[in-house]
């Protein structure tokens, strides 16, 4: 038997340190313990500053111990790579442990034990702990805004349908992967934007934009059948004829009778609010911001100095002013270059708005991919005989775009958590609606409870995002 | 805009403004001009700009730091740290603060004193203020120790590429900025007294505090939301720094005899910053504009005095808004200027 060396713990002696190192831990641990769960305080015999680092001391000197590298004991081992490598990093270690020890309590009883689940009126909730009956009392509100609450099965039946129709990627087959593109950057955004416009909104059936759609679609589906030769003029000839042919000449009168025909009550948009508002806008400026941005970046990367000089220009505003500013100027400042009839959406504005202050980002952000392209590739491109279109769509974009997986993703998440701005224009999504609700009279005092629901239900979100994200990156990785 | 019998022009800036503001830091009331309210909102934004930077720096190098540490303990802590702070929107973080967080703080007259001066009730953050008498020496002492340090710095320089023999700096720099003021309290005759905050009633129920410095709470909670959700960011940048840094350097330094600290020193700290500071900036820059969330909870920055109350009385909206906007952009396009340069200057030299 060895001398045992309390100040350099070593090998020979392993299990005497070890036994004695493992109980000074867990030691300190209970006091700790005890003291925060059951406020029981096991040196109170000791002078007050004494017994508050007791603790600390005993189980520093306990991880002291059971420092001891190469113990062949595995457990041992990963304890001590992994909390306990020196004297500065065990302290910090035991730090922790005591936080959350002492923080767990009040937050258990805070969010659980001392709560008030049941009940719909202040009256319910007497305790210490949280009122989530007043969460529940206002869920309606912070989902739906002011929305009727008859007509919000229409809110829910369009969100699954959407959800539904966003997730058919993942169902089609081979034969019709190629098609993926066109459906989700052309078809999709206006299925959506149909479902919230005439269900949502209860929107007219025919309005002025219906006869652009269909002209639209039509177009598309005949378009399938015309040689590529002639794709180019047919794009930029039909649709529009189509569109004049079907307003105009075919179905005018009819038309404006059927026009004035709504299929659900309508809902105008200052009602609308809560989670499912946050969801639109997000949605919309999300499909809108990514072309935009698209182009601007390779506009600011154009040969052509007028292109290339307003693309910076603009990019360079939008990222030089806040979000805020910029809701500002497209609630007081726009309407007055408008003419006097004509009348936007406010909920359009603040798309629009938010679609432009984003793209500048999306812009800057694709930018840095294009950048990170090596010559040889757009020289391979152009060596092949490819245009500047054939070249961007085929070579230059699908490599750029991968690279830059994480950059939009943290765009995008900027925008989702930019939505709740749009207060400044009187649209209350989810914090706005907790805002008012918080003043309301009956249930004064509980702005902790619903400021601590709209974070989970944020971070959720944008955390559900960045890990997708994140799984999106790792499958288009490529060696290089 | 003619039919809708607006007119356009800046001269209502000079007019009487005719509001008053809460908290400003230079003196104004209504019967200053509305160009003196547009300074009074420009200068808070500045001021809840700097204090979030410093505070955003200080976290978020020490997080960035703790993400990189061997201790599992720690490393999670600061990635839970990180990733709970970064995914939930600054507005709600600004509102929790201020509606939820500092309202659950004691009144004026319930307040127990941390460490007997400072005061942190309802109604603000109360702290001991000096009392300075010939400040100016005081200033001009610590601007000469400033000047005193750049010569060290390129005396220094020109030694290790003259002789290779290092200076250390870093202890001369700290010490000429601690000496040079304490010089000039003994013989320039700076004098500073402190004043502590003294509980006043104003009326049977209502208590503040006298004396001191307030801190309003709009500013507390603005300046806490605004760092700590900065701090995420460039703590991820911090992380990003260091471990854009190839371990080879690290063992090449460590092999030509260098001690830890100077590998440290000379090696990954030059380099980790080329990688750090161009979207550090970028995030100060963010947490600049982000300020202008003030306006969510009255603190009179720049968007609120301004591009709120001010467009209210006026109705002036184009000019307002485009000179708000104009402002923000400036201050944006100078400091992206200046790194094109600061990045142009640090990049490495290709042949």
């Amino acid at each position: 038997m060895n001398k045992l060396n309390i100040l350099s713990p070593d090998k020979n002696n392993l299990y005497a340190y070890l036994y004695s190192g493992i109980s000074l831990f867990f030691i300190s641990i209970l006091i700790v313990f005890l003291n925060s769960f059951f406020s029981l305080n096991l040196t109170s015999f000791l002078p007050g500053t004494i017994s508050y680092f007791l603790p600390l001391i005993i189980g520093f000197i306990g991880l002291h111990l059971i420092r001891i590298e190469y113990s062949g004991i595995k457990f041992l081992d990963i304890i001590n790579k992994n909390i306990n490598t020196n004297k500065f990093n065990a302290l910090l270690s035991l730090l922790i442990i005591f936080a959350v020890i002492k923080s767990l309590p009040p937050l258990l009883s805070w969010f659980i034990i001392d709560a008030n689940f049941a009940g719909d009126s202040k009256d319910a909730c007497s305790g210490s702990g949280a009122c989530w009956a007043y969460i529940k009392t206002w869920f309606n509100r912070f989902m739906y805004g002011m929305y009727p609450n008859a007509e919000q099965w229409r809110i829910n039946l369009s969100f699954i349908a959407l959800a539904f129709l966003g997730g058919v990627g993942f169902f089609a087959t081979e034969k019709f992967k190629k098609y993926l593109t066109l459906y989700y950057v052309i078809i999709y955004p206006i299925i959506a934007f149909l479902f919230i416009f005439f269900f949502i909104s209860g929107g007219p059936i025919f309005f002025d934009f219906s006869y652009g759609i269909i002209a639209a679609v039509i177009s598309i589906i005949i378009g399938f059948f015309i040689p590529s030769k002639f794709k180019m003029y047919y794009f930029l000839i039909i649709p529009i004829t189509i569109y004049i042919l079907l307003k105009y000449v075919f179905f005018y009168e009819e038309l404006i009778e059927l026009g004035k025909i709504q299929a659900f009550e309508w809902v105008e948009t200052g009602a609308w609010g809560g989670l499912s508002l946050t969801f639109i806008v997000s949605f919309f400026c999300l499909i809108f911001c990514f072309p935009v941005g698209l182009f601007l970046s390779l506009g600011r990367r154009s040969d052509l100095p007028i292109i290339k000089y307003i693309s910076i220009g603009f990019i360079e505003f939008w990222r030089g002013v806040p979000l805020i500013t910029v809701l500002f100027m497209s609630s007081v400042m726009f309407p007055m270059f408008l003419p006097e009839d004509m009348f936007i959406d406010k909920l359009v504005r603040v798309i629009i708005a938010i679609s432009l202050f984003e793209a500048a980002y999306v812009a800057e952000v694709i930018r840095g991919g294009l950048q990170a392209l090596p010559r040889g590739q757009y020289d391979a491109a152009k060596s092949l005989g490819m245009g500047y279109w054939k070249m961007h769509i085929f070579v230059i974009l699908p490599q750029a775009l991968k690279l830059v997986i994480p950059g939009i993703a943290n765009t995008f998440l900027a925008l989702v958590k930019d939505t709740p701005l749009i207060f400044v224009v009187g649209l209350l999504e989810i914090v706005g609606m907790l805002n008012l609700a918080k003043t309301n009279p009956e249930w004064l005092g509980f702005a902790m409870e619903g400021y601590v629901f709209a974070s989970i239900v944020f971070f959720i979100i944008c955390y559900a995002m960045s890990k997708y994200s994140y799984n999106l990156e790792q499958k288009y990785k490529t060696e290089r | 805009m003619e039919n809708r019998g607006i007119t356009f022009g800046y001269g209502f800036l000079t007019q009487e403004s005719s509001f008053d503001v809460q908290f400003s830091l230079i003196e104004y009331d209504g019967s200053h001009s509305y160009f003196r309210a547009y300074l009074v909102g420009l200068l808070n934004t500045i001021l809840v700009s700097v204090i979030g930077i410093i505070f955003a720096t200080i976290i978020g190098v020490v997080v960035g730091i703790a993400r990189l540490s061997s201790n599992y303990l720690i490393e999670r802590t600061a990635a839970i740290y990180v990733e709970f702070f970064r995914n939930i929107p600054l507005l709600l973080q600004i509102f929790f603060w201020y509606f939820a967080a500092l309202r659950a703080l004691p009144l004026p007259e319930k307040a127990e004193p941390i460490f007997g001066v400072f005061f942190l009730t309802i109604k603000g953050f109360f702290v001991p203020a000096f009392v300075w008498n010939n400040l100016d020496i005081f200033i001009y002492s610590v601007i000469a120790a400033i000047i005193a340090i750049v010569f060290v710095r390129l005396y220094a320089k020109k030694k290790q590429e003259n002789q290779g023999i290092q200076t250390p700096v870093l202890s001369i720099s700290i010490g000429l900025l601690i000496i040079l003021p304490l010089l000039s309290f003994f013989l320039g005759g700076v004098d500073a007294s402190v004043e502590i905050p003294v509980i006043e009633q104003l009326s049977k129920t209502s208590f503040t505090f006298k004396g001191g410095l307030k801190l309003p709470p709009e500013l507390i909670s603005l300046a806490l939301a605004l760092s700590l959700y900065t701090a995420t960011f460039i703590a991820e940048c911090v992380r990003a720094g260091v471990q854009g840094v190839s371990k080879g350097q690290k063992e090449a330094a460590a092999s030509i005899g260098l001690t830890p600290n100077q590998v440290l020193k000379l090696v990954v700290m030059p380099q980790a910053l080329r990688i750090i500071i161009p979207p550090t900036t970028n995030q100060y820059l963010n947490l600049t504009k982000n300020s202008s969330l003030a306006a969510a909870i009255a603190y009179p920055d720049l968007v609120l005095v301004f591009a709120g109350t001010a467009l209210m009385q006026t109705g002036r909206a184009i000019e307002i808004v485009s000179i708000t906007m104009l402002t923000y952009l400036t201050l944006s396009i100078t400091i992206s200027i200046f790194m094109n340069w600061y990045n142009k200057k640090i990049a490495i030299k290709e042949k």
